[in-house]
C-alpha cells in the first residue's frame, strides 16, 4: 500500500472509563485498504472495548474515530451512517433468531438500503454462498450449528459491503472444529483484501493473516508491528510472557 | 412438578392422567347449554337475550385491547427509555392505572374526565365551532367505558412489555445498531417481534382478563351480555337460569381465546429464541 494513501480508518487517542475503571488508556491505530489488524491480550486488557468504542457501541470518553478521512460526530444520524460502513461480528453471533439465515443477512440492505426483497435476497444468496452456507438460507439460526451460525453473521456483516469488519472474539464461544471453520472463512475474506480489525485468542490466526499486530494490557498498547516480530519476536517483557516465551 | 431431570415436568403419570379432562368438563357444559337452549323456551329466551349483548361485549373487548396495548407499549418505551422525565411520567401512570381498582377508573372517567374533557373543548369552542355544541351526553357510555378499560389494561400492557423487551440479550440491539439500523428501525425490525413472540402468553392471559372485565360496561347501563342477563333476570325473577347461561357464555367465549392463544404460541413457539 502506497503510504500517501489514507488509513481507511483511523482511531486517535480513545479512552474509555467504566466508573473508576479506565478500560482503554489511550490508544490510536490506523487500518490501511486491505490490511488486517489484530489485537491482541489478555482477557480485560481492553481488547473489546477498543473495538466497540471503533463503532460506538461503546461511547469513548476521549478521542476520535475518523473514516475515510472524515471524523465521525457521536450524533445518531453519523453513528447510523458510520456502522452502515463498518460490520461487526460478535463472539455470541447475535442472529436475529425471529428471522430465517437469509433475511438475517438481508435485513440491513432492505432496511437501511431500500433494497427491494428480490435483490436483497439474491444478495443474501451470493454471500451465504460465499461463507458455505449456501444450503442453509431458510434454515432458522436456531437449527445452525455455533459456527454455522458464525458464518452467517459473518455474511449479515459484509451485506452492507462494509468499508471494514470489526471482530471481537469471533471464534471464543466455539470448540476447535468449529473454529477451524470460521477461522478458514476469515482467512479467504482477509485474502481477498477485506479489510479487518480481528480482537481474537487465536495466536497462529493473527501470525498467519495479519499485516499488524497490537499488543494490549491493562488498557494499553505494549507492543505493536508486524506479527514476526510481535509474536515471534517481542520486545517486551509482558509480551514475551503472554506468548510463553518466558521472561 | 420438578422431575429428577431438573426439569418442569407433568409428573410420572399414565397417559390417561395426563388428557386434558378439564377440557372434557368444559365439553360437558358446552353440550348441557346447547341441550338446555334447544330444548325449553325459557333457556332459548334467555339466550336471545344474551345473544343480543354480545356484539357489545365483543366490541369492547377488541377495540380496548388493541388501544391498551399501544398505550403500554409507548409507555414501555418511555419505561426503558434514558430520558427522565418520560420514565417518570410513564412510571407514574403505570402506578395510576394498577393501583386504581378498575371500576373505580371507570366511574372516574364516565363522570369526571369526560364532562371535564367536553368542557374544555367547549371552551376551545371558539377556534373549533363544531366542537361548540357538544354535551357529555353526547359521548356514548361504551366509548367512555372503552377508554377507561384501555387506560386501566395499558398499565398491565406497559409493565408486559418492558419486562420482555429488557428480557432480551443485549446483543440483538447491538447487532441491529451495528449494521446502522437507526432505533426505531431496531426497535420494529427485531426487538418488538422477538418481545411479542415472548409475551404471547401473557398478552393471551390479559385479553381473557379483558373480556370478563368488559362485564363492568354493565355499571354504566351498556348492554353488554352481564348486562341482559340482569335485565332478564329482573323481570322475570329467573336468576339461576340467567347467571348460568350467563356463566356458561363467559367460560366459552374465554375458552376459545385461550385455544387460539394456545394455537398462536405452538406456531411461534419453535424459533422464539
Amino acid at each position: 500500500m502506497p503510504p500517501e494513501m489514507p488509513p481507511v480508518l483511523e482511531a486517535r487517542g480513545i479512552v474509555k472509563r467504566f466508573g473508576a475503571v479506565t478500560a482503554v488508556a489511550g490508544i490510536s491505530l490506523e487500518v490501511g485498504a486491505g490490511r488486517v489488524t489484530a489485537i491482541l491480550g489478555p482477557s480485560g486488557s481492553g481488547k473489546s472495548t477498543l473495538l466497540r468504542c471503533l463503532n460506538f457501541l461503546e461511547l469513548p470518553d476521549a478521542g476520535e474515530v475518523i473514516l475515510d478521512g472524515v471524523a465521525v460526530r457521536p450524533r445518531d444520524r453519523d453513528l447510523d451512517a458510520l456502522r452502515s460502513r463498518v460490520g461487526m461480528v460478535f463472539q455470541q453471533f447475535n442472529l436475529f433468531p425471529h428471522l430465517l439465515v437469509w433475511e438475517n443477512v438481508a435485513l440491513a440492505p432492505r432496511a437501511v438500503r431500500g433494497t427491494g426483497r428480490e435483490g436483497a435476497r439474491s444478495l443474501a444468496l451470493r454471500l451465504l454462498d460465499r461463507v458455505g452456507l449456501a444450503d442453509k438460507a431458510d434454515a432458522h439460526p436456531s437449527q445452525l450449528s455455533g459456527g454455522q451460525q458464525q458464518r452467517a453473521a459473518i455474511a449479515r456483516a459484509l451485506a452492507m459491503e462494509p468499508a471494514v469488519l470489526l471482530f471481537d472474539e469471533p471464534t471464543s464461544a466455539l470448540d476447535p472444529e468449529l473454529t477451524g471453520e470460521v477461522l478458514a472463512v476469515m482467512r479467504a475474506l482477509a485474502a481477498d483484501g477485506t479489510t479487518m480489525v480481528v480482537v481474537t485468542h487465536e495466536v497462529a490466526f493473527a501470525r498467519a493473516v495479519a499485516h499488524e499486530v497490537l499488543f494490549m494490557d491493562a488498557g494499553l498498547v505494549v507492543e505493536r508491528g508486524p506479527p514476526e516480530a510481535v509474536i515471534a519476536n517481542p520486545a517486551h517483557e509482558r509480551t514475551r510472557r503472554f506468548f510463553g516465551r518466558g521472561a | 412438578m420438578i422431575g429428577p431431570d431438573g426439569q418442569l415436568s407433568p409428573g410420572n403419570f399414565g397417559r390417561l392422567a395426563r388428557a386434558p379432562w378439564w377440557l372434557l368438563a368444559v365439553a360437558l357444559a358446552a353440550t348441557i347449554l346447547v341441550w338446555k337452549t334447544a330444548t325449553s323456551v325459557v333457556y332459548a329466551d334467555i339466550m336471545r337475550a344474551l345473544l343480543s349483548g354480545l356484539g357489545v361485549t365483543l366490541a369492547v373487548t377488541v377495540i380496548a385491547f388493541p388501544l391498551a396495548i399501544a398505550l403500554g407499549l409507548a409507555a414501555a418505551l418511555c419505561l426503558v427509555s434514558p430520558h427522565p422525565v418520560r420514565r417518570n411520567v410513564a412510571a407514574l401512570y403505570v402506578q395510576l392505572a394498577r393501583g386504581i381498582p378498575i371500576l373505580v377508573q371507570i366511574f372516574i372517567v364516565a363522570f369526571v374526565l369526560v364532562p371535564l374533557g367536553v368542557e374544555a373543548a367547549r371552551w376551545a369552542g371558539d377556534a373549533f365551532p363544531s366542537l361548540a355544541t357538544l354535551r357529555a351526553s353526547d359521548v356514548p357510555m361504551g366509548a367512555r367505558v372503552v377508554a377507561a378499560l384501555a387506560f386501566a389494561y395499558g398499565a398491565f400492557e406497559a409493565e408486559t412489555i418492558r419486562g420482555g423487551l429488557t428480557s432480551l440479550p443485549r446483543g440483538q440491539a447491538e447487532a441491529a445498531r451495528a449494521l446502522g439500523l437507526t432505533k426505531g428501525q431496531a426497535l420494529r425490525l427485531v426487538l418488538l417481534p422477538q418481545t411479542f413472540r415472548r409475551i404471547l402468553p401473557t398478552l393471551g392471559n390479559d385479553l381473557i382478563s379483558l373480556l370478563k372485565d368488559s362485564s363492568l360496561v354493565s355499571v354504566l347501563g351498556v348492554r353488554d351480555i352481564t348486562q341482559e342477563a340482569r335485565l332478564y333476570a329482573s323481570s322475570t325473577f329467573r336468576y339461576t337460569e340467567s347467571l348460568e347461561l350467563l356463566a356458561l357464555l363467559y367460560l366459552a367465549l374465554t375458552l376459545l381465546l385461550a385455544l387460539g392463544v394456545k394455537a398462536l404460541e405452538h406456531r411461534y413457539r419453535r424459533h422464539a429464541a
